[in-house]
């Protein structure tokens, strides 16, 4: 069906029962030389972007050149995302364990020299803490990586994706075959019901509770039953789902099949969204790999039991990401959320119980199959189990992919794993959930974040972005940002969302235009109200919640806006101006050269001056400047 | 037949129905931009919101699309959904000045101007979709939809072309409750190439 | 068009004639052809037994279809919240004003379309854009100049090496 033929290079055999199973890994166990070392090589999407494709190809030539191919094991493995996005490209060196980050393609031979044919480290790729200067070797004792504690990105980094034989090494399709053999399907949703896992992607609804709920409509409606896959991560600074499809998939889908078992599904959907080609091409591999070997499809692992998937690529629509907008998506129209009152585990996808989670959720339940619920409920806080996968972004040290259990401190997300602000301030505030989600302030840093401690304080866990701001991001323009994006990818079907959202948006424009007045915050707060009651799907009533939490924990800003048209933050163009340290000016010239408007005068080696009459305040004077001599007021 | 109360007093209604069907057997005014009892319900205007009550819980539905459930406590005129339906109205107002349906179904429920800024003085659609739903539910031709989305939604043809699919029986300008698709037809259609000669007296 | 129209059988044939592979169709098309034409979706609507108002409808719903040809390299500038908070609506404006045409828009000399795109995953190297598909990070003012000029350069070269007779 899809266009990305994917065909296995050898003939396998099909993988009849739990035994051959075992056998297979034990197989691929053998082949491993735990002296042989090997190479893995980071290719999440902030890697590869700042070049690790070019990386392990200088890699793979520098081992023929310089005669070490045979001693690498099995070639160099280009990895999911290996967490610390803001130091990649990141190189992982097994069996020393070394871990080197900022690694350019220039660095190749050097590693190829020094690590594999001298056993030495690389020191000037080695981790360095900013603020002791300490080197580390190894990934574990880095404190970003020494504080998680990493369940759902447990092999992420450490195998390759496109390899089924790396996955079933590290004990993949173990909890299939376990459930297959040891358990029923109703035992499998009591394990999952038991675990307390709550759904990763935004609400929290219990998972076994929504499982329960697909198998009463299924006594009443009979089969067939459909189980979906949400990979439609569509927050803006949020990549975790994205990443574990790419780093893990078979993570994914071994969840997927066990739902399938527990609900009796033949057939499943993954819809993913289309700016994730590499997590396509993943599981599309994965899917192959896993029906060759008789873990999908017909008869898996010999017994009864079958079940099929297919992959629909998203075109572009934040709102499918709304279950019910997202059947429709799947069903080949445009994705409107229902209007019906009715829950889509008793009428989704083709008006057929269906059980819909996200890419985490499902990520979760091999482990809790193969461990046990008791296991899993202790990990967390009582009414928040397990783990989440945040992506820490923005004014941030360690940008990143972090795990950590729920009800951890925000402060430790931040400053501990994060590493802080740069320059060390203190973080003005967390924005948590995206568009639909709040900004935490300072504050509340010691806020446990779990789903229950966030919606208590206005915000959200939503999929699980958490963008870091400092003193100089503006708040009623973070409001804005999030309700512009919300305008566009609003379907545009019910009144409240489609007019309200730009409504309220052209009160903020007003606010950062400097021609607003203190009633309209009171107009923006009953009109977010008439929007969260009246709104048809989840994207429209949680819509307004940037704009509240923000009005909630910073009034004082917009009074700012208002009263005194003044941006504190220094980020609403019309409030501010930009303007020249004669002092730290050196008269280098660079900002005269950039500004589009021409309007900064001066000669060489003197102060420079701006026109304030032409400026159009671009900002680009500032961010050319080397010496920190433009100022904005 | 299901037993519920609306507005404190008790109705009663066929299985199947929904409650603004139900409270308009009973004359119980809910006002409605979007619904029309021939085609189905797609919940866009919102203006038919109500509030459910069951002791401290409360939510708004939309009653279109809410079916009756046995018990359930309907209010229509509590501040919430005043609320909701005032905000409504004003934003309609400016979306829509042109549209005399708008301003008189407004005017009935106390809202007669609006504090937002009126971007087209001529415009009368607010993109329900009564139309379309009416082209493919009742003529069965789909000569018109839903294109684009979000602030951008409008209703139109393909390619904003006239359509050889619309036969031009006007089904869509009679279903209208702004009054929108009067100007609008001529655009699907196409402006007929002959002029009829009237007949002589 | 002969060559489109056989393309577009091409990948008729690789999905059954039903509605549900509507958008299937209609990205495979994007993909082989850069756009979807008025012809295409026709040819499309019909194959998916929908009407052709349906597959305008999803056509203009999503934001990856795209009813017009596009230009010779798209620029896509991120505009996730990583890359607003450092200023990806300016790296859009410095744009604009460098191609002098607006987001959504395409050069009239065909060769630049400039698009923005809600987040790409990329947050540690904010501000980032999408060159033709490639990552650029970190993006300022001067590195779009040097890019621009490089992709001016190379087809300045073309041309020059002669595909004049």
């Amino acid at each position: 069906m899809f266009n990305g033929n994917v065909a296995l290079k050898t003939e396998v055999n099909r993988l009849n029962s739990h035994t051959d199973l075992n056998d297979f890994r034990q197989q691929i166990l053998d082949s491993y030389d735990p002296d042989r070392p090997e190479i893995l090589v980071c290719h999440g999407t902030g890697c590869i972007a700042n070049g690790s494709v070019e990386l392990t190809q200088a890699l793979k030539k520098a081992c023929q050149t310089m005669g070490v191919d045979a001693k690498i094991m099995p070639g160099i493995k280009s990895t999911g995302c290996q967490g610390l996005c803001s130091k990649g490209p990141l190189v992982h060196i097994k069996p020393h364990g070394l871990f080197y980050q900022r690694v350019k393609a220039k660095n190749a031979e050097e590693i190829i020299q020094k690590t594999i044919i001298e056993n030495k480290p690389v020191k000037h790729l080695l981790y360095k803490d900013p603020q002791t200067g300490e080197l580390f070797h190894k990934e574990e004792d880095i404190p970003f990586y020494k504080k998680q504690k990493r369940y759902v990105l447990k092999n992420i980094g450490k195998i390759d994706p496109t390899r089924i034989e790396d996955k079933i090494a590290v004990g993949g399709y173990q909890a299939l075959a376990k459930a297959l053999t040891t358990m029923t399907p109703e035992q499998v949703v009591e394990q999952i019901t038991k675990s307390g896992l709550r759904g990763r992607g935004g609400a929290g609804f219990p998972t076994g509770r929504k499982w329960q709920g697909a198998l009463k409509a299924i006594e009443k409606k009979g089969r067939p039953v459909y189980v979906v896959v949400n990979g439609d991560e569509g927050d803006p600074g949020a990549f975790m789902d994205c990443a574990i499809m790419e780093g893990d998939p078979h993570a994914v889908l071994e969840g997927l099949i066990l739902g399938a078992y527990a609900l009796g599904a033949e057939m499943g959907y993954l819809y993913i969204r289309a700016e994730y080609p590499i997590a396509i091409k993943h599981l599309q591999i994965a899917m192959e790999q896993a029906k060759a070997y008789g873990l999908l499809g017909e008869n898996i692992l010999g017994s009864d039991f079958c079940f099929n998937a297919q992959i629909n690529r998203g075109a572009g629509a934040f709102v499918c990401g709304e279950s019910t907008a997202l059947f429709t998506s799947i069903e080949g129209k445009a994705g409107n959320p229902r209007p019906k009152y009715v829950r889509s585990v008793e009428e989704g996808l083709w008006g057929r119980p269906t059980v819909l989670n996200n890419v985490e959720t499902w990520a979760n339940v091999p482990m809790i199959v193969e461990n046990g619920a008791d296991w899993y409920a202790n990990i967390g806080v009582p009414k928040s189990t397990g783990t989440k996968v945040f992506c820490l972004v923005g004014k941030v040290n360690n940008v990143g992919l972090v795990e950590v259990p729920m009800g951890t401190p925000l402060a430790e997300i931040v400053e501990n794993i994060g590493g802080g602000l740069p320059g060390g301030a203190p973080f003005k505030a967390v924005q948590t959930g995206g568009p639909s989600g709040g900004c935490i302030p300072y504050h509340l840093k010691d806020l446990p974040v779990d789903f229950d401690s966030l919606t208590k304080a206005g915000a959200m866990m939503g999929s699980g972005a958490m963008i870091v701001m400092d003193d100089r991001d503006c708040v009623v323009d973070v409001a804005r940002y999030f309700l512009r994006f919300l305008e566009e990818e609003s379907c545009g079907k019910c009144l409240p969302c489609r007019l309200g959202l730009s409504r309220m948006r052209e009160i903020l424009d007003n606010f950062s235009h400097g021609c607003g007045e203190e009633k309209d915050i009171d107009d923006l707060m009953g009109l977010a109200q008439a929007i969260q009651d009246g709104a048809l799907c989840a994207l429209g009533s949680s819509a307004p919640n940037p704009c509240l939490t923000t009005i909630k924990f910073f009034k004082d800003e917009y009074i700012a806006h208002v009263r005194d048209q003044k941006c504190p933050a220094g980020v609403c163009k019309d409030l501010i101006t930009y303007s020249i340290d004669p002092e730290a000016c050196t008269g280098c010239m660079s900002c005269s050269r950039q500004c589009p408007q021409g309007c900064i005068s001066g000669e060489k080696k003197k102060p420079h001056a701006i026109d304030e009459s032409a400026c159009i305040r671009c900002g680009i004077c500032m961010e050319t400047c080397k010496f920190k001599a433009v100022i904005v007021r | 037949m299901i037993t519920f109360n609306i507005n404190d007093t008790e109705v009663q209604a066929e299985p199947g129905w929904t409650v603004l069907e139900t409270a308009r057997q009973y004359e119980i005014e809910i006002p409605t931009l979007c619904y029309h009892e021939a085609v189905s319900s797609s919940g866009a205007c919102r203006l038919c919101m109500v509030e459910l009550k069951d002791g401290s819980w409360s939510k708004l539905v939309a009653s279109c699309i809410y079916p009756v459930a046995e018990g359930i406590n309907v209010y229509t005129e509590t501040e919430r959904v005043k609320n909701v339906r005032r905000w409504v109205f004003e934003m309609l107002l400016a979306q829509c000045p042109a549209s005399g349906e708008i301003k008189q179904l407004a005017a009935k429920h106390g809202v007669e101007s609006t504090r937002f800024s009126i971007k087209d003085p001529d415009e009368e659609c607010m993109v329900c979709g009564l139309c379309t739903r009416a082209c493919e539910e009742i003529v069965g031709l789909s000569a018109i939809s839903m294109v684009d989305r979000g602030v951008h939604k409008k209703i139109g043809a393909p390619f904003s072309r006239p359509t050889e699919v619309c036969v031009a029986c006007g089904c869509c300008v009679t279903i209208c409750p702004t009054g929108a698709m009067r100007s609008r037809i001529d655009a699907v259609r196409g402006i007929p190439k002959i002029t009829l000669t009237p007949l002589a007296v | 068009m002969s060559d489109q129209a056989d393309i577009i059988e091409e990948i008729m044939g690789r999905y059954p004639g039903k509605p549900e592979y509507l958008i299937f169709l209609l990205q495979d098309v994007q993909a082989d052809c850069g756009y979807i034409s008025p012809e295409a979706m026709n040819l499309i609507s019909e194959h998916a037994c929908v009407p052709i108002t349906q597959a305008y409808s999803v056509a203009t719903f999503y934001q990856s279809f795209r009813l017009e040809p596009k230009g010779e390299h798209e620029v896509r500038v991120c505009l996730g919240t990583a890359c607003h908070l450092k200023g990806g609506q300016r790296i859009v404006e410095e744009l604009e004003r460098k191609l002098n045409i607006s987001a959504g828009d395409t050069t009239e000399d065909m060769m630049f379309t400039l698009n923005s795109v809600n987040c790409v995953g990329a947050c540690a190297l904010s501000p980032v854009i999408l060159v033709d598909g490639k990552y650029e990070t970190n993006i300022t003012a001067n590195k779009i100049e040097k890019i621009l000029k490089q992709i001016n350069n190379e087809h300045a070269g073309y041309s020059e090496g002669g595909t004049n007779v």
